[in-house]
């Protein structure tokens, strides 16, 4: 195993789009999926599976990643697409009878390590993880991205206050604060629940709170505390990022776009920087 | 029952460095101390947080590890009830849950710390596994069982501490998934588990007296429940009797109601079951019990 080189940002700029625009393609086959939400933690989940994430020569990893908010999933089956570890006909079959991959991820599934769709499980289940490694001597990364709803259960609090108990050095957790959830604007229901930097720092993290769609930088602030205390980054995102009809609206956590619109959103991203 | 099983978790911990124990701030009597102190490591205490002990033992089980979460069992399973679901169940991860104090052990603490309704719940999990040992000595076999088992998840329900044991003379040896008999009699025969058999055994004891022929059967494994060995009951008695500490609803009584039904069965069948109400009721596990409807 060798620490990846941090590759130029144009590379990861390039390999979001190819993703966002993979998902919109998927959208086409199905009447609903989670396109925003997935939009929202592409440069992170990028950030993890192409730098951060330690590869063999044959590209092979021992590190785990966890999209604990399961609505995020697609940005996940788009870079393991890609990767050659789930194959392009089980994404054909997205959401059919008889395919493998439902709209949440399935331990089971290739490159799937713990079930989520319910929220406030994957990261309980990253501190188990991170618990048996220290008991197995084993060093493995462990990457979770969690929402700022998902932040909401208690059990997320359960999480946080055990990691650090336990001395999880290798547990990154990313936080994908799009501050949207079901029914508005998570700054609007919760009005106290930001700033959360601090509360994670409070409670034994090494905490940072930074622009989510800035992949260099993610890989940055993630490099200078792993290793060293449970990690958590505050990512500042958009839900809907790259899609100017996607962002900050709630009914695209849900709609599949329609042909016109799928071809707007598909300009859209193809002409961004 | 409590002592046993962290005696026997603790031998098998000795030889299997696989086997965790992950508790919700419990006081840890006994053998788990000693587990504590020898393999500190894989030691867990989560403190007053059984939503993230049940995290922990799932995480701990896709890494391979045999963990155990242990603790009060309306703590084990009604708080993190959707935890044992997705995390375990759905899964399908072998680990057990430990719940001590099944029923209503707790007798002066309120019905806060009553499992009325943990068999009902657990048994209707898919992919849980589900046994209430009858006496000390069951547990020990049921614990053996539980760290060696790959299967998937098992609810491990427990009482207390200083059970009697009640199947020394057993005829059939403790197998799991099968319906033991601990004396085979051709009249009446009463199933029943946990440490309300202490009941069945006093009553098959004054009916024997009075003449009747009495089978008593351990059904310490409720999922997956026996079910040719209770149609066998059904069958070669003529009066069937269960008597469970747990509500109707969920518990033995309706599966072998069900397997009555389904086999056109002619005996006798009369079921004994805690009231499905919260009773206020403050006095010991036997006044607790009487409460509820059970005595000998």
């Amino acid at each position: 195993m060798t620490a990846p080189v941090l590759r130029n940002s144009d590379e990861s700029a390039l390999r979001c789009k190819r993703y966002r625009k993979r998902i919109l393609e998927i959208s086409q086959q199905v009447s609903a999926l989670h396109c925003a939400p997935a939009f929202s933690c592409v440069e992170i989940v990028d950030a993890v599976y192409n730098m951060l994430m330690r590869r063999d020569e044959s590209g092979a990893t021992r590190d785990t990643f966890i999209m604990s908010k399961g609505h995020g999933y697609l940005t996940q089956l788009a870079i393991l697409e890609e990767m050659g570890i789930v194959r392009r006909r089980d994404l054909d079959e997205y959401c059919t009878p008889g395919g493998r991959l439902g709209a949440h991820p399935d331990y089971g599934v290739p490159g799937i390590e713990a079930t989520s769709g319910s929220l406030g499980h994957g990261f309980g289940m990253s501190v188990g993880m991170g618990a048996a490694d220290r008991i197995l001597g084993d060093d493995r990364r462990i990457f979770v991205v969690v929402g700022d709803g998902e932040m909401q259960e208690g059990s997320s609090w359960e999480a946080v206050t055990m990691a650090p108990n336990l001395g999880l050095k290798n547990l990154v957790v990313f936080l994908d604060f799009n501050n949207y959830q079901g029914l508005g604007r998570t700054s609007e229901s919760h009005p106290f629940f930001d700033p959360m930097a601090e509360k994670l720092a409070s409670f034994g993290w090494a905490a940072a709170d930074i622009d989510g769609h800035d992949t260099p930088l993610i890989v940055e602030t993630v490099r200078r505390s792993l290793g060293q205390r449970p990690t958590f980054v505050v990512c500042r995102t958009v839900k809907g990022q790259g899609v100017s009809f996607m962002q900050n609206d709630p009914i695209w956590h849900y709609r599949s776009p329609n042909k016109a619109e799928y071809l707007q959103a598909l300009a859209e991203i193809e002409a961004a920087p | 029952m409590r002592n046993t099983f962290a005696d026997t978790f603790f031998e098998a911990a000795q030889t299997d460095p696989r086997l965790c124990a992950v508790v919700a701030d419990i006081s840890p009597a006994g053998s788990m101390l000693r587990f504590r102190e020898k393999f500190p490591d894989r030691f867990i205490n989560t403190g007053v947080a059984e939503q993230i002990m049940i995290g922990i033992v799932a995480g701990m089980a896709l890494r391979g590890l045999k963990p155990f979460a242990y603790t009060i069992a309306s703590f084990a399973l009604f708080r993190p009830y959707e935890f044992v679901r997705d995390d375990l169940c759905y899964q399908n991860l072998p680990v057990t849950v430990v719940g001590i104090g099944g029923g209503v052990t707790y007798s002066t603490l309120g019905a806060t710390h009553h499992a009325l309704e943990d068999i009902g719940l657990a048994t209707t999990l898919p992919n849980m596994q589900v046994i209430a040992p009858s006496d000390p000595a069951e547990v020990r076999e049921a614990t053996r069982w539980c760290v060696a088992q790959t299967n998937g998840p098992v609810y491990l329900r427990l009482g207390k501490a200083g059970e009697p044991i009640l199947t020394k003379d057993a005829i059939d040896p403790w197998q799991f998934g099968k319906l033991r008999y601990l004396r085979r009699g051709r009249d009446l025969c009463i199933l029943s588990y946990g440490p309300v058999m202490k009941i069945a055994i006093e009553i098959a004891d004054r009916l024997a007296a009075q003449g009747t022929s009495v089978s008593v059967v351990s059904a310490h494994t409720l999922k997956p429940l026996d079910q040719a060995g209770v149609r066998e009951a059904l069958a070669s008695h003529r009066h069937v009797v269960v008597i469970e500490e747990t509500l109707p609803n969920g518990g033995l009584t309706g599966r072998v109601k069900d397997l009555a039904l389904a086999t056109k069965a002619t005996c006798r069948l009369d079921c004994f079951t805690l009231k499905d109400e919260f009773i206020h009721c403050y006095g010991s596990y036997e006044q607790a019990l009487a409460a509820h409807g059970l005595s000998a």
